[in-house]
C-alpha cells in the first residue's frame, strides 16, 4: 500500500535524510522516501499494515528529528 | 517571502541595529547590547537547540550555534557570540529564500490543476470539483479557466494555452468538434465542451500522478550522498572530540582555545550542503524538462539519460509519425493531379486508412464519381466523367487484364487505370518523423554511439526506416513479447557504466519500456501503462525534444557532480584551518550555510536556457 503525503515546515535537507532512514527502520514500513524539494513523503506500507497507527509511528519519528515539522493529509 | 521569513528579516534588521548600537558603547552597557542582539536574533535557535537536547538529538546545526556563541559569552568575547549568531542567521535566511524561490519555480510549471468544473445541467450552472465531472458532462469554459477534462467541443471558438501541458509555446485555435485536452487554459473564448473522460482518466490527472510519484525515484548520487552523511557526522564528531580533549589533556595546552577551535570545526562539518545540492541539481533539471513538455520522473532518470550509450527506438509512432500517407506518384501517363484527383474521387467514402491518405493529398477533388463498387480485397471501381476508373492492388488491374509495373518501393502500391489504360501508381506509406534524421544525428554529436530500431514491421521497410532515419542497427519481425527478450540481449551486452534508454510511443511498448535503463514515452500520458512503466515522457509527440532532454540530463548531472567537488574542497580546506586555529567562526559559517547557498546557485544557474 503506497501513500504519499505533505510535509509542512520540514526545513532542513539533512533532517529529511535522517527521517528518512528512521521511518525505513520502522516495522510497519516497507519503504519511505522522505523529499526535502517537494516537501512530501513517500510510504510504502507493508500489506496489512494499519495505516493509522503505523502513521503515529511515523509521525512519533518525524517529530524528533524537527519538532516544527507537520505531516498533513 | 513567507511570513515565517518575514519575521526573521526584521529580527535580522532589530539585532543589527542593537549590534551597532552596542559598538559605539562601552563596559557593560556594551555586553548588555550584544548579548540583547544574540536573544533577539537568535532566540529560535536557542529554543530548539533546548529541545533537541531533551529529545537526544545532539549535533545538529541550531546545538552547535548555540553551543558556540554560548562559549564565547563565556569568555566575555560580547561582539563574536552575537555577530556569529547574526551571520548564521543570514545565512540560513538566503538559504530558505534560494530554496523556496526554486521550488516555487518549478511546482509553479507543474501547476497545472484545474481549480473547478462549471457543469451545464438543464440550462444551469453548477460550479463543482473537477473530480465530480462524470463522463458526457457538459462543461461551460470560461476565458481565463482551465479545460477540467478531456473532452470534445460542443459549442464555440477559442485559443487555448496548452503550454503546460505539451510544452507547445504557441496558443492553438479551436473549434466546435476539435478534441481538447484537460489542463490547457482557455484564453479568450467561451467553450461549451463534452467530457469524453472522468477527472481520474483525465490527461491533467495522469501527469499529476506522474508528478506526484517523481520524489519517489532518487537519484543514485543522492542515496550515496546521503549514506556517507550517514557515517560521515560521527566522525566529523570523533574528530571534534579529540580535538577538544588531546591537546589540552596530553600538551597541557589552553582549554579555551581548543573547545572553541573544536567547535568551529564543528559548525563547518554540518553536511548540509551537500545533502541539499544533489536533488536540488536534478530538481531544477526535472523543472527546465517540464518547460519543455517534458515529465522527468526523477533524478534516478537524467542521471542515467547522462551515461546513456545505446538508444533504441520503436519504429512505427516513433522514427515513423504512426500513420499513412502519400510518399510518391508515378505517372506512366497523365498528370499527377489527374491520378491523385481520379483516385481521390473512387476513394472519397472509404474509411481504409489508405484511401484516407489519398484523400487528404487531394482534399475536395473536382467532378463526380457514379456507380462507386468497392471490392473487399482488390480496390474500387467508379464512373468518373462517364469513364470507367480503377483504382486498386495489382490483383483489381490484372481482373482488368491491365499490367501494372513492379516497383521495390516501400509501402502500398495504389494502381490507377481509367478506360482499360494503365495511368500511374500511387506509393501509401508510414512517412518518416519530421526532424528524425537531424534528431539522430544532433544526438550522435551529444555522445550517443549506437541506435537501434526494433519493429514488428518486415525486413524490407525497416531496413528502408533505419536508413531514411540514420539509425545503424535494426531488427526487423519481431512480435512484442521478443522485444523484450531483444532488448535485455542489448542490456546484458553494455558496459557497467553506461546505461541503455528506450523510446516508444507509450502503446504497446510498456515491457520494454520498464525494463530500459530509461524508458521514454513519446506522445504524452495517453495510456496508463505507459505513465506507470516511463521514467520520462514527451508530453509532445515530437522527437526532437530528445536532444534537449539528454541535454538537460548532462547538464544537471554535471553540476551535481560540480556541487559535490566544490562542497567537499571547501569544508575539506576550512576543516584544516580550523583544527589549526586559522578560521574565525565566520568562516566556519561560510563553510556551512555559505556553501549551500553557492550549490543552490549553481544547480539554477543554468535554468533559464
Amino acid at each position: 500500500m503506497k501513500k504519499t503525503y505533505r510535509l509542512r515546515d520540514l526545513d532542513c535537507a539533512n533532517c529529511a535524510a535522517k527521517m528518512e532512514n528512521a521511518i525505513n527502520k520502522l516495522p510497519e514500513v516497507e519503504s519511505a522516501t522522505v523529499s526535502f524539494l517537494t516537501q512530501k513523503m513517500v510510504i510504502n506500507y507493508i500489506d496489512g499494515t494499519d495505516e493509522a497507527a503505523a502513521l503515529a509511528a511515523i509521525k512519533k519519528v518525524i517529530r524528533k528529528v524537527e519538532p516544527d515539522c507537520e505531516v498533513l493529509a | 517571502m513567507t511570513r515565517k521569513q518575514k519575521r526573521l528579516l526584521v529580527r535580522i534588521a532589530a539585532a543589527l541595529i542593537v549590534f551597532v548600537a552596542g559598538l559605539f558603547l562601552k563596559e557593560w552597557w556594551r555586553a548588555g547590547c550584544m548579548i540583547a542582539a544574540w536573544i533577539i536574533v537568535g532566540y529560535d535557535v536557542l529554543w530548539a537547540a533546548i529541545r533537541n537536547i531533551l529529545r537526544g538529538q545532539l549535533f545538529d546545526e541550531k546545538f552547535l550555534m548555540a553551543l558556540a556563541t554560548i562559549c564565547a559569552l563565556a569568555m566575555q568575547d560580547w561582539a563574536e557570540a552575537a555577530a556569529v549568531m547574526l551571520f548564521f542567521q543570514v545565512g540560513e535566511l538566503f538559504e530558505s529564500l534560494a530554496v523556496e524561490r526554486s521550488r516555487r519555480s518549478i511546482t509553479g510549471l507543474m501547476n497545472i490543476r484545474p481549480d473547478t468544473a462549471t457543469v451545464l445541467k438543464d440550462g444551469e450552472e453548477i460550479v463543482t470539483e473537477p473530480e465530480e465531472v462524470k463522463l458526457g458532462d457538459l462543461l461551460l469554459v470560461r476565458a481565463g479557466e482551465r479545460i477540467p477534462t478531456d473532452g470534445v467541443i460542443v459549442e464555440g471558438e477559442a485559443s487555448l494555452d496548452t503550454a503546460k501541458v505539451t510544452g507547445e509555446a504557441m496558443p492553438v485555435d479551436v473549434s466546435a468538434g476539435m478534441r481538447v485536452v484537460s489542463g490547457s487554459v482557455n484564453l479568450n473564448g467561451v467553450l461549451t465542451i463534452r467530457a469524453e473522460s472522468a477527472y481520474e482518466q483525465s490527461t491533467v490527472a495522469r501527469i499529476l500522478t506522474l508528478v506526484e510519484t517523481a520524489a519517489e525515484k532518487k537519484a543514485q548520487t543522492e542515496r550515496i550522498i546521503t549514506k556517507f552523511a550517514r557515517f560521515y557526522t560521527p566522525a566529523v564528531i570523533g574528530a571534534a572530540l579529540l580535538l577538544a580533549l588531546i591537546p589540552p589533556l596530553v600538551f597541557h595546552q589552553p582549554f579555551a582555545e581548543w573547545i572553541r577551535r573544536a567547535l568551529t570545526f564543528l559548525v563547518i562539518s554540518c553536511p548540509c550542503a551537500l545533502v541539499i545540492s544533489v536533488p536540488l541539481s536534478f530538481f531544477s533539471g526535472m523543472g527546465a524538462a517540464a518547460k519543455h513538455g517534458i515529465v522527468v520522473k526523477g533524478g534516478v532518470a537524467l542521471e542515467q539519460l547522462a551515461r546513456t550509450k545505446t538508444l533504441v527506438f520503436d519504429k512505427t509512432g516513433t522514427l515513423t509519425e504512426g500513420s499513412f500517407s502519400v510518399q510518391s506518384v508515378h505517372c506512366t501517363s497523365g498528370t499527377e493531379q489527374e491520378l491523385l484527383r481520379i483516385a481521390a474521387l473512387c476513394e472519397q467514402y472509404s474509411n481504409h486508412p489508405v484511401a484516407q491518405a489519398i484523400s487528404s493529398a487531394c482534399p475536395d477533388p473536382k467532378g463526380e464519381a457514379r456507380n462507386i463498387r468497392e471490392q473487399a480485397g482488390y480496390g474500387i471501381t467508379a464512373e468518373i466523367d462517364g469513364k470507367t476508373a480503377a483504382v486498386g492492388n495489382a490483383r483489381l488491374l490484372a481482373s482488368l487484364g491491365i499490367a501494372p509495373e513492379e516497383s521495390g518501393e516501400v509501402g502500398t502500391h495504389v494502381y490507377v487505370a481509367c478506360d482499360g489504360r494503365y495511368l500511374g501508381m500511387i506509393s501509401v506509406a508510414d512517412s518518416l518523423r519530421e526532424g528524425a534524421k537531424e534528431t539522430l544525428s544532433a544526438l550522435r554529436e551529444q555522445g550517443i554511439e549506437r541506435f537501434i530500431m526494433l519493429t514488428g514491421d518486415n525486413e524490407r521497410s525497416a531496413k528502408y526506416y533505419a536508413e531514411q532515419s540514420g539509425v545503424t542497427e535494426y531488427h526487423a519481425q519481431l512480435l512484442p513479447q521478443d522485444k523484450v527478450g531483444f532488448f535485455e540481449d542489448i542490456l546484458s551486452g553494455k558496459k557497467k557504466a553506461e546505461a541503455v534508454a528506450f523510446v516508444g510511443d507509450g502503446v504497446n511498448d510498456a515491457p520494454v519500456l520498464t525494463v530500459a535503463d530509461v524508458g521514454i514515452a513519446m506522445g504524452g500520458v495517453g495510456s496508463e501503462a505507459a505513465v506507470e512503466a516511463a521514467d520520462a515522457v514527451l508530453l509532445k509527440d515530437d522527437l526532437t525534444k530528445l536532444p534537449t532532454l539528454l541535454r538537460i540530463a548532462k547538464k544537471k548531472t554535471a553540476i551535481a557532480k560540480q556541487n559535490i567537488a566544490f562542497a567537499l574542497i571547501v569544508k575539506g580546506i576550512c576543516l584544516i584551518l580550523g583544527a589549526l586555529g586559522y578560521a574565525p567562526m565566520w568562516l566556519a559559517i561560510f563553510a556551512d550555510v555559505g556553501v549551500a547557498v553557492l550549490t543552490i546557485l549553481n544547480a539554477f544557474r543554468t535554468h533559464k536556457n
